[in-house]
This record gives structure tokens, C-alpha cells and sequence, in this order.
């Protein structure tokens, strides 16, 4: 009898386990099914693609008949966008330049901010945070506006600082870095200046290494939002050589289909590249935003 | 005496150089955000062009503006079903990875969207829910009928499936977070006086989640808005009506320079994320 209740135990652990597992599986196919159907389809050849898409190029009838490998595997479209198309170039590098310099400001900008709100105790600390957190909750749509009436005002729009500065100062990468130096003890910060160290020895010697992660965390979120950046340059750059990946990419006519393809592979291997180095990280900033301040 | 104002000039150049850490962040804070922010406010009661005092015409215009109400009415619409439809589904997920084995591996699958650009699967987008699309062929080879999923009512549902795609691991990450906050004595307490798994999770975990509930709601929230790139570079500027949000509608008030109602709308808009903020917070520790 007891033996019979304990197997039946373990059988219902053992389904429920492979149950889990069939249903977790589950749903991961629609999620990486479309990044599959852009890799799998970007080695298709010319005549391939437009066999396949043909019921929406000419607009007739019957559906799609999606095939995920292809007869004739080629590389030609890679080649085809890397040798034979000058514009893509400056788009890419659009893109780097705009990611890399919105970090860099980043660094420079939050990190002392950050230090500053978990460090000190001044006067208005902590109605300042407060407005940091609510400008931080704001969508880009309020702050449109706003920010076109001073870019005007510089001269600035239809270059890229139009879309570099204002994401220089965004709140929220201070908001991350903070919950990591806030988890420093306050003991320590003491028994440094006590030991005479200045305020800027104390930041650099003591709370950004203890705080790397926090700020490790910040930059991975930030390259996988502004390499995907869209609401500002779209609304500040009109000029279309001034463009990111993220807007050029969908211009290209569904007619040249595989070099949208290519460009779309190429745009995802940056992304995919910080995501597969920096995961760990990107957990602990997500985790971290949840934290209630 | 000579120490004392030593010490004091010390003193005062920390102070100094405590500033120093902020000044800069909170300079460029207030030049681009805040004080334009303030403007904007000052905006909403003038008109666009000759700049007078106009009350609150300016409002009273947008509440009358067909497509303002109607971009209101499907972001409200969008909220309403897909903010719960995500809750509920990456909380159902992160129990399941909780409690299971590989959950580091499991997470990294589910965050996997959040590395996508957008402009890298809209392609694939466009060939799923084009009429004679991917979908539909598979639908049609269930023996169901094809639904023209950009052209009519139904993109409603891709806007809600391009959220669900994107953020679910997100708020996973959240929801897994506050699943390791449940302290494990109340779960193994439970346990032991015979409470069966699910009564476990409704009595003991899920109310241990309430405060973090919170965030994740005011998060998932703010995530909502940037399903914008999803259905902007899809169906443009002007997509099917079900899918017109306030994004959308901001974004062609921008185009054409009707700063006036931008200003009036965004203050709206303001206030309601602020009040939202607030009653929810305020909600949620009544109830802790």
C-alpha cells in the first residue's frame, strides 16, 4: 500500500516534470521561429525567393508555401550587400556611432549621477530622485515635443547629436546604476574619507568597481534598446543618410527581398553578440528595475 | 584654530566636489527635459501659431478630435487585454522555470526577442500576416478561413502578439525575481500541513508577489508603447483603424506641426501616467 501511494508520487512528479518540459518548449517556437525564417531564408537564392513569395509580390492568389531549407544554399546576398552596396555601409556605421556614443555619454552622465544619489545625502534628494524615477516613466511620445523645441532651438535637428544628447541624459540608466551602489555599505564609504581619501578616489577606487555590475547592466540594456532605436531618429532626422539600421531596413522593397534579408542578419548579429556575452548581466539590470526605489 | 579652518575649507571643498558629481547629469536633465517639459505645459493654453493665452481650448479640441479619441480608445483597448494577457502568461512560464531544472538556459531562450531588432523580423512580419501570408496558408490548410490580419479588425492581434513576443521574457525576469523573494520556510511550512501545490501557490506564493506586482505592471506598461515599432514599421503611418494608438497619432501630429494639441495631449497624458503611478502604489501597500 505504501509503496503503490509513493510510486504514484513519483510518476505524478516524474509527468508533471515532462509536462513542463513539452509546454516550455512549446511556446519557445514562436518565439524563435521568426529569427529562424529570416536565417533560413537569407541563404535562399534569387529565383528561390521570389518562387516562394510570389503569392504576395504579384498580389494573386494562393498562400505562401513556406519551405525552411532551400535546394541552393548561397551566400551571394551577404556579398551582394557587403561589396555592392556603398549606402549600407553608412547606415551601419549610422548605427554604431549613435549606440556607442549615447554609452560613452552614458558613462560619463549617469554614473557620477548615480554615485551622487547613493553616496550622499544632500538637501531635495529625495524629491530630485523622485523626478528622475518620473521622467524616467515617461514615454518617448510626452517627451517628443519637448525635445524638438530645444533641438530647435540648438540647430541641432537633422544631425545626430539630435538623437545623441537627449538619450545621454536619460534617467533611467542612473536609476540602475543606483540600486547597485546603494548596495555598497555606508561603513566603508566612512572609513575611506576617515582615511583621507577624497570624494573622487572614494568614486573610483571604491564604488564603480563595487558597482560594475550595475553599470555593466545599464550598458547591456542600452545597446540592445538604442541598436533598435526608432521614435527619435524618426521624428529628428529627416535626412535618410543619417539613418540607423533600424529605419533604413524596412525601406528596402519586399521586391529585393534577399538583400532585406542579408541586411536584416547582419543588423541582428551586433544584438545577438552583446545578448550572448552580456545575459547575465542583462538579468540582474532587468531584476534591478523591478526593485522598488 | 589654524586646524579648525583647514578642516572647514576641507570640508567645504568636499561639499564642492560633491556637487560636482550631479551637476552635470542634472544640467542636461533640466536643459532637454525639464524645462522644455515645463514649456510644453505653458504650450498646451496657447494657441500654435500667434502663441495667446487660450484657456483650455486647446484641450477641449483634442477631446473633440475624432482621431484622438479613437487612438485613446485603442490604446486603452490594447492595455486593457494585453498587459493581463502578459502577466499572466510570463507568470505562468516563470512558475514553471522556477521550478524546473536548466532555469538559466530556459530565461536566456525567453529573453532571446529582447536582442531582435525590430527592423530585422518586420520582413518576416509582413510575410506571416500578409492576406495570402504564411498564416493564413496554415490556417486554410486547417480548414479554417483566412483573415486579412493588417486590413481588418484582426491586427488588433498582432499588435497584441508583437507585445507578447517581445516582453514576455522581460517580465519573466521580473516575475522570477519575486518568485525567489518568497521566503522557502512559508512555502515548506505550507507544505507540511498538507496544502496541495496549488493551494500553495494561490495562498502562499501569490500574495508574497503582490508588491512586485506592482512594478511589473508599471513596467509592462511602459514596454507597451514601444509595440510603436512594431506596428509602425509594418503597417506605416496610417495603419488599419484597430490598430491606430497614440503613438501613431503623435507621431503624425509631429509631421504636420500641430504642436498645440501635441502640448494639450501630452500633459493629458502626463497627468493620467502619474495619477496611474501613484493610486497603484498607493493601492498596493494598503494592501501589503
Amino acid at each position: 500500500m505504501r509503496t503503490k501511494r509513493f510510486l504514484w508520487i513519483v510518476a505524478r512528479r516524474v509527468i508533471r516534470k515532462i509536462a513542463d518540459g513539452i509546454c516550455l518548449c512549446g511556446f519557445a517556437v514562436p518565439v524563435f521561429l521568426p529569427v529562424v525564417m529570416v536565417l533560413c531564408s537569407s541563404v535562399k537564392s534569387e529565383y528561390e525567393l521570389s518562387e516562394l513569395l510570389s503569392p504576395i509580390l504579384s498580389s494573386g492568389t494562393g498562400e505562401i508555401n513556406w519551405q525552411f531549407l532551400s535546394l541552393y544554399p548561397t551566400a551571394g546576398h551577404f556579398f551582394q550587400l557587403l561589396f555592392g552596396t556603398p549606402d549600407f555601409f553608412t547606415v551601419f556605421w549610422n548605427s554604431l556611432k549613435i549606440v556607442s556614443l549615447i554609452l560613452l555619454g552614458q558613462l560619463v552622465i549617469a554614473v557620477p549621477s548615480a554615485w551622487a544619489f547613493a553616496a550622499f545625502r544632500f538637501r531635495g534628494r529625495g524629491i530630485l530622485f523622485l523626478l528622475y524615477i518620473m521622467l524616467m516613466l515617461l514615454p518617448f511620445q510626452v517627451t517628443m515635443l519637448p525635445s524638438y523645441l530645444v533641438l530647435n532651438r540648438l540647430h541641432m535637428l537633422d544631425t545626430h547629436g539630435a538623437v545623441i544628447l537627449p538619450a545621454i541624459f536619460s534617467t533611467f540608466p542612473v536609476f540602475l546604476i543606483y540600486r547597485s551602489f546603494a548596495g555598497i555599505p555606508g561603513e566603508l564609504l566612512e572609513a575611506a574619507r576617515i582615511d583621507g581619501a577624497g570624494e573622487w578616489s572614494i568614486f573610483t577606487r571604491i564604488g564603480v568597481p563595487l558597482g560594475s555590475g550595475g553599470i555593466l547592466s545599464a550598458l547591456v540594456l542600452g545597446f540592445l534598446d538604442y541598436w533598435n532605436m526608432m521614435e527619435q531618429p524618426l521624428a529628428f532626422l529627416q535626412d535618410k543618410t543619417l539613418w540607423p539600421l533600424s529605419l533604413y531596413l524596412p525601406e528596402i522593397d519586399i521586391r529585393q527581398a534577399g538583400r532585406a534579408l542579408a541586411a536584416s542578419v547582419i543588423t541582428l548579429i551586433p544584438a545577438a553578440f552583446i545578448f550572448a556575452m552580456g545575459q547575465e548581466y542583462l538579468e540582474e539590470g532587468i531584476a534591478a528595475s523591478g526593485i522598488k526605489a | 584654530m589654524r586646524a579648525w579652518k583647514k578642516s572647514c575649507r576641507k570640508y567645504r571643498f568636499n561639499c564642492r566636489s560633491r556637487v560636482l558629481f550631479l551637476l552635470p547629469g542634472l544640467i542636461g536633465v533640466s536643459v532637454f527635459v525639464l524645462l522644455p517639459f515645463l514649456d510644453v505645459g505653458k504650450r498646451s493654453f496657447q494657441t500654435a501659431i500667434t502663441g495667446e493665452f487660450c484657456g483650455v481650448d486647446n484641450y477641449v479640441t483634442i477631446f473633440h478630435n475624432q482621431a484622438f479619441l479613437l487612438a485613446l480608445g485603442n490604446t486603452a483597448r490594447f492595455v486593457a487585454v494585453g498587459l493581463p494577457l502578459l502577466l499572466a502568461l510570463s507568470l505562468f512560464l516563470a512558475c514553471m522555470i522556477d521550478r524546473g531544472i536548466h532555469a538559466r538556459w530556459w530565461k536566456a531562450v525567453y529573453l532571446f526577442p529582447m536582442a531582435v531588432p525590430t527592423a530585422t523580423v518586420v520582413l518576416i512580419w509582413k510575410l506571416l500576416f500578409h492576406q495570402n501570408g504564411v498564416l493564413n496558408g496554415l490556417i486554410n490548410r486547417f480548414g479554417g478561413t483566412a483573415v486579412d490580419w493588417l486590413g481588418s479588425d484582426a491586427s488588433f492581434w498582432v499588435l497584441i502578439f508583437s507585445y507578447l513576443w517581445k516582453n514576455t521574457g522581460y517580465t519573466i525576469v521580473l516575475w522570477m525575481a519575486g518568485l525567489h523573494s518568497v521566503p522557502v520556510e512559508r512555502k515548506e511550512a505550507a507544505r507540511v500541513d498538507g496544502a496541495s501545490e496549488r493551494q500553495c501557490f494561490f495562498y502562499v506564493v501569490l500574495p508574497e508577489l503582490k508588491p512586485m506586482l506592482y512594478t511589473i505592471t508599471v513596467l509592462s506598461f511602459l514596454n507597451s508603447f514601444k509595440v510603436f515599432r512594431e506596428a509602425y514599421l509594418v503597417a506605416g503611418a496610417y495603419p488599419q483603424q484597430k490598430m491606430y494608438l497614440l503613438q501613431h497619432l503623435f507621431n503624425n501630429w509631429f509631421t504636420n506641426l500641430e504642436m498645440d494639441k501635441m502640448a494639450a495631449a501630452g500633459v493629458c497624458i502626463t497627468v493620467v501616467f502619474l495619477v496611474g503611478v501613484i493610486v497603484l502604489q498607493r493601492l498596493w501597500d494598503r494592501k501589503e
